[in-house]
């Protein structure tokens, strides 16, 4: 198991390879399916600061709102990556971004950015969603809520030991390839 | 090889305590003009967004003793069976994808469904409201999500199917159907020629295997399997889908079929796919198949999948008006 915090440097996003397992700490930033659109084709400025060496959490999470006006995360797991395939790489370019958070793997055209700015796609258990909200140690600041709504907006959180794997290096491996070639094997085998 | 053991969920007596509904509550059946069923609805959600059904926790044990010691797959089941428990203990959702909010209701003559469409609307907007469902209904194009889980129009979601029915009593039934696992469920056209895939069961097994091959783990695996096979496009969707209301231990009455979902699910699970994709020797639990009467043109096979976390639950409303969740 491999302790990894935030800010990540380049050195040790590389040296990572596909199947470690990773807990993460730090700072995490949510975006999914309207968030990538609005970054590849505003490119907003005030988001830089925050995302730089920061790692993008694929996730809308179920909130709660605390009497002092605070939120907190109730169930927080993955959501599907590939919807984001199209905008990804540009995004991890555009704002040094160091890994990506989601569930079910990326495709060549986000290799190809893990590869080139030297980060890695982190895989975390999809359906885990109360044991993931747990590692959530304190939500920091939301942007765009009211704009996207709640499983869309920006939220900005800080994670404890958040489990991860590995699944996509800096290096162009993906466990997700190698799966997908072994179980098409077979399924010709099972239906020849 | 170690083994792990089926986790305890709380006691129904804790559940008990925590529940909406007050002590000996009973639905006023003799009263359809009067009759609520609001606060049951609402327990209903509660219970079923955060306790994941006993036949299925011990699949997923099962199946973490049958991956090998230190695995991917088996730190995977592991970790899945981990959230189960934490999920009931605070009575947290599951899953923060609390789903396609979707309801079947069985009721006797004289029960009115429009009082009951809009008792359970308002039952799923508090759920809402109390963070037991994320807000899981926006518009199509502009993605605008009022908040609550309620579509303006009445008419997509929550999805309610009525049906009356002979006895005294009424039964509703959830299941809070995932995204991610919606959009790996697919209808296929027999004869199909890339798949080589004849109106046989031999083609409808090809269709199966093609389906939970592209799946890979973006369903959430290991899944659950509904397939109907016949029926227009309409209804052979719609039944794949109430099929995954049955208990992963309940067979298929029909021998043949019963058989031909054993044998499947033993080839699915050498596919290598794995929990979540990651690789190993679980991708799906179980499999129900059903045959529909079909148009002599038309050979649908319906599939749809259900992610691990397989939400549903049935309030029955017994004839002297007690709630029994099951």
């Amino acid at each position: 198991m491999i302790h990894l915090s935030t800010p990540i440097t380049e050195t040790a996003i590389r040296a990572l390879k596909v199947g470690d397992e990773i807990l993460l700490s730090g700072k995490v930033i949510l975006s999914r399916d309207i968030g990538h659109k609005f970054m590849v084709e505003q490119k907003p400025e005030w988001l830089k600061p925050i995302l730089e060496d920061a790692v993008i959490y694929h996730c809308g999470p179920v909130v709660a709102k605390n009497p002092d006006g605070t939120w907190c995360f109730v169930s927080s797991g993955p959501t599907t990556s590939i919807r984001e395939e199209p905008y990804q790489a540009e995004v991890l370019e555009t704002y040094r971004v160091r890994g990506v958070i989601g569930k079910g793997g990326m495709g060549k055209k986000t290799s190809g950015g893990l590869q080139k700015v030297g980060a890695c796609y982190f895989h975390a258990t999809g359906g885990a969603g109360a044991l993931l909200a747990e590692r959530v140690k304190r939500v920091v600041d939301v942007k765009m809520l009211e704009e996207f709504g709640s499983p869309e907006a920006f939220w900005i959180i800080e994670v404890e030991d958040f489990p991860l794997v590995v699944t996509m290096d800096s290096h162009g491996g993906s466990l997700h390839d190698e799966v997908l070639a072994t179980s098409q094997a077979r399924a010709q085998a099972l239906m020849s | 090889m170690s083994t792990c053991e089926i986790p305890k969920l709380t006691s129904l007596e804790i559940v008990e305590g925590k529940s909406v509904l007050p002590k000996g509550w009973k639905a006023e059946l003799s009263q359809p003009a009067t009759l609520d069923l609001g606060p049951a609805v609402l327990e209903l959600i509660r219970r079923s967004t955060s306790r994941l059904p006993q036949d299925v926790i011990e699949a997923l044990v099962a199946r973490r003793n049958a991956e090998a010691e230190g695995s991917r797959g088996a730190n995977t089941l592991d970790t899945m069976l981990e959230n189960v428990v934490l999920a009931d203990e605070h009575v947290a959702p599951l899953c923060q994808d609390t789903g396609n909010v979707i309801f079947w209701v069985r009721h006797p003559f004289g029960v009115s469904q429009r009082r009951l469409k809009a008792q359970i609307r308002d039952a799923v907007a508090e759920a809402t409201k109390r963070s037991w469902l994320r807000p899981n209904c926006v518009a199509a194009l502009s993605g605008k999500n009022p908040g609550n889980n309620l579509d303006p129009f009445g008419e997509t979601h929550p999805v309610i199917h009525f049906e009356e029915w002979e006895r005294p009593g009424i039964e509703i039934q959830i299941m809070q159907k995932g995204g991610g696992c919606e959009n790996v469920g697919a209808q296929y056209r027999l004869p199909d020629a890339a798949l080589g895939a004849g109106r046989d069961l031999k083609g409808v097994r090809k269709c199966i295997i093609d389906a939970v091959v592209k799946a890979q783990g973006q369903g959430c695996s290991p899944g659950i399997l509904g397939v109907c096979i016949g029926g227009d496009r309409v209804v052979s969707y719609e039944r794949s889908k109430e099929l995954l209301l049955r208990k992963l231990t309940q067979t298929n009455s029909d021998p043949a079929l019963a058989k031909f979902e054993s044998d499947l699910v033993a080839d699915l699970n050498s596919l290598g796919i794995g929990p979540m994709g990651y690789g190993g020797k679980t991708t799906v639990l179980g499999l129900f198949v059903e045959e529909l009467w079909r148009h002599p043109a038309s050979f649908f096979v319906s599939i749809s999948y259900m992610c691990w976390s397989s939400r549903r639950m049935t309030l029955q409303v017994e004839p002297t008006g007690a709630a029994v969740f099951e």
